[in-house]
């Protein structure tokens, strides 16, 4: 066989992680587009909670003001638990993970192309399913409704950054689609109380900026924490 | 013309498993440009040492050195693995798993070299069905295409021929004398070993977690020897 094989050198590493994190991302759509495990799975699930919760309410507007907060974030947090557990169940299909560990990819690509597959799976559920919530529930924002958008990116990062580092912990254990959430839901409390809190307080036409700045705060400390760790925990026997 | 130079020496690794001790003190050099087929019962200790060659296993003790560096990491670009299983996603077709792969090493000219290697292991890299939907012949050819593409110095192969026809084995067998006459270290972990009667270098023996004998032809050591 011909020589036509080289690897990058050292130089090209910061190039070298943008191309590997965006070659894994691609990867993870086309994998995703052709087996839609877990959108499908996260939209059956939302809809189901839409659907059942309106029929176990008949709110006000201004209940639901209310409520939509916490009722919104709780659907799309155990939505995007199935989400996070197809994420490596895919790697540890044939092992997969294991060509990726043996190469001399960084592990931070796998981790952020990961994580951002997460948020961009979990922002399309949103996007599909906020429309349904606010036919159902009638909900008219009183407060500068643009700072949703700002609530939903940061809170959806703040889930699937540590949902993808947790996740990625738990794929060796037995029973990891039970793992996940025991691991993820309790050190996500401050990050759900402030998009809750923020959600609720911006519907109601109140000051959401504390809660905003709590949550860049937790996701910064959370995105950081995790580079960090992650490459011990995907070495991990 | 082959380097036989030590390329790998393990000093005492041991290996366990929670009690359980995988490799119980392995000791050996490998030469480089050489073929070995490293042989044993279920149980021996073969894909152990295999994992912990290729980093996926951290030795509980002992250590080794690989191209001359004390970790994997620092040389991973040079060594090639197939494991059992396919390491390949099955949703995706061999030359879309294999251009991935040759994303993560950088492989320049990554669509010339995918498929050389995909045809060097008798495939066809114009075959869009995805992997999943392979024989289980055709994914261990693909497999060894995936472990063949950064062109390693090393190459670990776990169970290379399992599945595999016979004749499309003797091919497999073919490619990887040429690969070891061009100078690259093969071990091979088999249990078919009579497929490398006259292709192999060494044979290596192994038994309850440690390397029993080393022979140049397909006959056990003596006990004790």
């Amino acid at each position: 066989m011909n020589s036509t094989a080289t690897t990058s050198t050292p130089s090209a590493e910061g190039k070298t992680v943008s191309g590997i994190t965006l070659a894994t991302l691609l990867k993870d759509f086309r994998l995703e587009w052709r087996s839609k495990d877990a959108i499908n799975s996260m939209l059956f699930f939302s809809l189901l909670v839409v659907v059942v919760f309106s029929f176990s309410f008949d709110p006000t507007a201004e209940e639901s003001r209310q409520i939509a907060g916490g009722l919104v974030w709780v659907a799309f947090l155990f939505a995007s638990v199935v989400a996070l557990n197809q994420t490596w169940a895919r790697e540890l299909r044939n092992q997969v993970l294991d060509a990726y560990r043996v190469s001399p990819a960084p592990p931070n690509s796998l981790f952020i192309a990961k994580a951002l597959g997460n948020f961009v799976f979990v922002s399309v559920l949103e996007m599909l399913m906020t429309p349904l919530f606010i036919a159902f529930y009638r909900l008219r924002s009183i407060g500068p409704a643009w700072q949703l958008l700002l609530v939903a990116a940061l809170g959806t990062w703040a889930l699937v950054v540590n949902g993808t580092f947790f996740a990625a912990m738990s794929i060796r254990t037995r029973s990891r689609e039970i793992m996940l959430p025991l691991l993820l839901f309790p050190i996500s409390i401050p990050a759900i109380l402030a998009m809750v809190q923020a959600t609720t307080a911006i519907l109601n036409g109140e000051g959401a900026r504390f809660w905003i700045v709590l949550l860049v705060t937790y996701d910064l400390v959370f995105t950081t924490s995790c580079l960090l760790l992650f490459e011990t925990v995907l070495n991990a026997e | 013309m082959p380097d036989h130079a030590p390329v790998i020496t393990v000093t005492n690794l041991i290996k366990q498993f929670g009690r359980f001790a995988a490799l119980r003190g392995v000791t050996a050099e490998f030469d480089g440009g050489k073929l070995y087929a490293i042989l044993g019962d279920n149980g021996a200790g073969k894909t152990t040492l295999l994992r912990t060659l290729a980093g996926l296993n951290h030795p509980s003790s002992g250590n080794f050195s690989i191209l001359g560096a004390n970790t994997f990491r620092d040389v991973c670009h040079q060594v090639g693995y197939m494991a059992h299983p396919s390491l390949l996603y099955d949703e995706m077709s061999g030359m879309e798993n294999l251009a991935y792969f040759a994303r993560l090493y950088g492989i320049s000219q990554a669509g010339h070299r995918c498929s050389e290697v995909i045809q060097a292991v008798g495939l066809d890299p114009t075959l869009q069905r995805p992997v999943g939907q392979y024989s289980q012949g055709m994914r261990q050819r693909m497999s060894l295409a995936r472990a063949l593409l950064n062109e390693p110095k090393i190459l670990l192969l776990d169970e290379p021929f399992s599945n595999v026809d016979l004749r499309s084995a003797a091919d497999m067998v073919r490619l990887l004398a040429g690969l070891r006459d061009q100078g690259k270290t093969i071990f091979v972990v088999t249990h078919q070993a009579s497929l490398l009667e006259g292709a192999a270098d060494e044979f290596v023996w192994m038994q309850s977690g440690k390397i029993i004998g080393r022979t140049r032809a397909l006959t056990p050591p003596e006990p004790g020897a």
